[in-house]
């Protein structure tokens, strides 16, 4: 009997109505085919409205839809239950380390002032010619792997480094951007960038957990812009210290 | 929430500007009036990189001259001419055609990260519908992409810049009604906050409706579940009309089954359609141009050969998309998302297997008549009269540069060349003292009243419930292929719908993020439109572009050689004149349009 049912663990939460919050079990059809976690939240909703998560695109490119789902940060709608459910049982929690709205839903102000604080924007104050800036493929080849991001919140939200330091270190969301940035041959703010970054906090609390790089759903890699970063930072550091030695 | 909220118990939020809507027009108009100094705020009810923008694929059609250094902005007016079946307004094309590369530019000096050439120069691929020379000259490469992320890409580049200058947003806020004084001018709109639950009256001299489409009116769509025509809906719902909103495009390639969109770059970098014998039908469809007809073309051949039995897969319900012979490098290259997609949604790798794909409702040509500026207009003794305080930009807008059937890789540039021009048309205007009267109390309380019954709603039905009704209603009835007959029932069933959303039952009255109170008030919404779809279906009596009816084949350009404007008080059709008085060129005459 209980072969054909789904048993779903859901983080819930409603300030107006819990002092704590709990999990709740639902139990549900096994679906006939496989679907994903997002058409099983759906699903739920339908049963019990008061339900709450964000869902956009439901194709993996808007990054609304991160949350834990069995232990791990990931988009709902790109998940397919038959990757995540085990016997059949599966849990969902909100994203770790960020203040509960309700349910599963999180508070992500912090994880934005972080991304506004790297100047997630192109610097360049030369006159802009009447057509585009020229750039050669292989400099725009250096952006790949970093303007893809989708702002989900999955890595940095899977971060232990971030959930101690959310306000003072950057996380791995925004120095992906930050290095978008630093690596886009159109910007010439290079060196503002670094210095911005070279206290002990920004980069240099990330202790290469990788965490970042398993849980990110479009399959980028923040750990090695953070290395990116690193090196440029030192050699950054290098440059002013040869500089210096040049004037005296 | 109180069940009872009036003008006394909220809060007035005062703006020069309000733009409703975080996507790419909304972002752009921001934009232009974050650095002009006046106070100026988006209202979204996501967050802004989260808005539908981010899914368009290809890219951004535009004669930049990149491809081909001869190429010519009055080329892609022809095409676009032609693609809309010649109701869209060639004055509205002219502009778009001709400003395009200056707004393009300016999206490359922001940062968007374009795809090269080796000279360093925008990448750009061949869509469908593009020709050289008016058609003379062959296939023309016209579409800047970045990838085939372009949406993405664009989308976040703007949010970067309105970062950059400061942009109030009031994000996750949800727009419930305009408000409308008595001189029917738009001072605003009735909003409240997602998180908290806050009511607030978002006070405007100007307001712009950038809320996109609709597409989830259907029950098959590429489009994203928030994509249920809020700005629309509240502007029938003040009595304003609708322009055009039998048109709406069915893409070919949406995945079978999930809906997904799979870009038309597939097909501008070789990849084509097949059925089920391995033939690649378009030949017979479109002889010159094969795949990369007209959209509209192209759905509806892919529907003939589902219809007389040559669709694949055990249901011979689908077509396949061949992708394989073009190499797994340049799909990793030019088609890595799409790969993805397939993978995840189709389960299908592209590399070595065709990708199943069917026809899926895309985009929305019709909506809030608008002139080049973004200024929406009513209809009053047949003449256009400016609605002051009320603008429109992007998909929510027909201003109209996509007629009967838009282009691939148009979208993202009406998106930014009129949010643009409704942004720099803004500024001209308050800043010379222009601006609305205010709203009394009573006007305020109008607005309130959806909110409140919601709020005291004790019985009733259920969102999801009607929700499916309405969608497959729609997809029933108003599809590809529409038939008198069939749209008649379709009616029927659309008036009875109508009771039921006017009397949903909102269980859950709480405040925090209470996602059943925005679900409820967008079926409200998605009705609306929905309704003027079909009412505007039923009127034409043609087939043109998108509109194809199989009791009336031809186009009748006799009696349709004209925009059709719906009004929402008397629920009926009038006629609108296309304009043919383009400023810099000679208007394109209406011709049989093959492909």
């Amino acid at each position: 009997m209980f072969g054909n049912k789904l048993e779903v663990s859901m983080y819930r939460y409603n300030p107006e109505q819990d002092e704590f919050p709990y999990m709740k079990k639902y139990k549900i059809e096994k679906p006939s085919k496989d679907i994903m976690v997002l058409d099983l939240l759906h699903l739920l909703k339908e049963e019990d409205e008061s339900i709450s998560y964000r869902r956009s695109c439901r194709e993996g490119v808007c990054g609304s839809d991160g949350m834990n789902i069995n232990g791990k940060n990931g988009l709902a709608c790109i998940t397919p239950i038959s990757s995540v459910v085990k016997k059949n049982k599966i849990e969902l929690r909100p994203l770790p380390g960020l203040p509960v709205i309700r349910d599963l839903v999180v508070d992500m102000t912090e994880f934005y002032a972080q991304y506004e604080k790297i100047k997630p924007f192109l610097q360049n104050d030369t006159t802009a010619p009447e057509q585009e800036r020229l750039q050669s493929p292989e400099d725009r080849d250096k952006l790949d792997g970093l303007y893809e991001c989708i702002l989900c919140a999955c890595c940095s939200t899977s971060c232990p480094s971030f959930w101690w330091n959310p306000d003072k270190f950057v996380g791995p969301a925004a120095l992906l951007q930050a290095y978008r940035f630093l690596a886009d041959s159109r910007d010439l703010e290079t060196v503002e960038r670094l210095e911005a970054l070279s206290d002990p906090f920004s980069v240099y609390r990330c202790h290469g957990i990788m965490n970042c790089v398993s849980v990110c759903p479009k399959g980028l890699n923040p750990n090695k812009a953070i290395g990116e970063i690193k090196s440029m930072l030192l050699k950054n550091k290098k440059n002013i210290i040869t500089s210096d030695g040049a004037h005296q | 929430m109180n069940s009872n909220i009036f003008t006394n118990n909220i809060k007035t939020i005062e703006f020069d500007a309000l733009i409703v809507g975080g996507g790419g027009s909304g972002m752009r108009a921001s934009l232009e009036l974050a650095k002009s100094g006046l106070k100026t705020a988006v209202v979204s009810k996501v967050f802004p990189t989260r808005s539908h923008t981010v899914s368009a694929q290809g890219g951004i059609t535009c004669a930049i001259a990149s491809e081909d250094p001869n190429d010519d902005w009055r080329w892609h007016m022809y095409d676009t001419v032609k693609g809309a079946d010649f109701i869209g307004d060639q004055d509205a094309i002219e502009y778009l055609c001709s400003e395009g590369p200056k707004a393009v530019f300016e999206l490359e000096h922001m940062g968007l990260p374009f795809s090269r050439f080796e000279n360093g120069r925008i990448y750009q691929r061949p869509f469908g519908g593009q020709s050289k020379d008016f058609g003379k000259g062959g296939q023309a490469a016209r579409t800047c992409a970045a990838a085939d992320r372009t949406g993405h890409a664009l989308l976040h580049t703007l949010y970067q810049n309105n970062v950059k200058e400061g942009t109030n947003f009031l994000n996750e806020w949800f727009a419930v009604d305009v408000v409308k004084n008595s001189k029917n001018e738009v001072t605003g709109v009735i909003a409240f906050s997602i998180e908290y639950g806050e009511v607030a009256y978002l006070k405007a001299q100007a307001t712009v409706m950038a809320t996109g489409g609709a597409g989830r009116i259907y029950a098959s769509t590429t489009n994203a579940l928030i994509n249920t025509g809020d700005g629309l809906a509240m502007t029938l719902r003040a009595g304003f009309p609708a322009q055009d909103m039998e048109m709406w495009q069915f893409h070919p390639t949406g995945i079978y089954g999930a809906g997904s969109l799979v870009t038309e770059g597939c097909r501008g970098e070789g990849g084509y359609l097949i059925n089920k014998d391995g033939e690649r039908f378009m030949e017979r469809y479109a002889p010159n141009v094969k795949d990369l007809a007209g959209r509209d073309v192209v759905a509806r051949s892919m529907v003939l050969e589902i219809l007389e039995g040559r669709g694949c897969g055990e249901n011979k319900d689908h077509i396949f998309l061949k992708l394989d012979h073009l190499g797994a490098d340049v799909l990793n290259a030019k088609l890595p998302g799409i790969c993805e997609l397939s993978r995840t949604f189709a389960h299908v790798d592209p590399i070595y297997e065709p990708i199943p794909v069917v026809p899926t409702c895309h985009y929305m040509m019709g909506g809030t008549p608008t002139n080049v500026h973004g200024q929406a207009f009513n209809r009053i003794n047949k003449q256009d009269s400016i609605v002051p305080g009320l603008f429109a930009a992007g998909e929510a807008a027909c201003v109209s540069v996509h007629g009967a059937n838009r282009l691939g890789g148009n979208s993202l540039l009406d998106l930014v060349v009129f949010g643009r021009a409704t942004g720099k048309f803004i500024q001209e205007e308050l800043k010379s003292g222009g601006g609305v009267s205010s709203a009394s109390k009573e006007d305020i309380n109008n607005s309130l009243e959806r909110l409140n019954y919601l709020n005291e709603s004790k019985s009733g039905y259920e969102t999801a419930d009607v929700k499916r009704e309405l969608q497959e209603c729609m997809q029933n009835y108003f599809g590809v292929f529409r038939r008198g007959d069939f749209m008649e029932k379709g009616l029927t069933e659309l008036s009875e719908i109508r009771n039921k959303v006017e009397n949903l039952h909102l269980k859950d009255k709480s405040d925090a993020f209470n996602t059943s109170r925005v679900e409820a008030i967008e079926l409200q919404n998605l009705f609306e439109v929905a309704e003027a779809t079909a009412i505007s279906a039923f009127e034409r009596n043609e087939s043109r572009g998108a509109h194809a009816r199989d009791d009336f084949p031809d186009r009748d350009d006799d009696n349709w050689l004209c925009h059709s404007l719906y009004d929402p008080i008397t629920k009926s059709i009038s006629k609108r004149d296309v304009n043919f008085a383009p400023s810099q060129v000679e208007a394109f005459p209406p011709i049989v349009r093959t492909y």
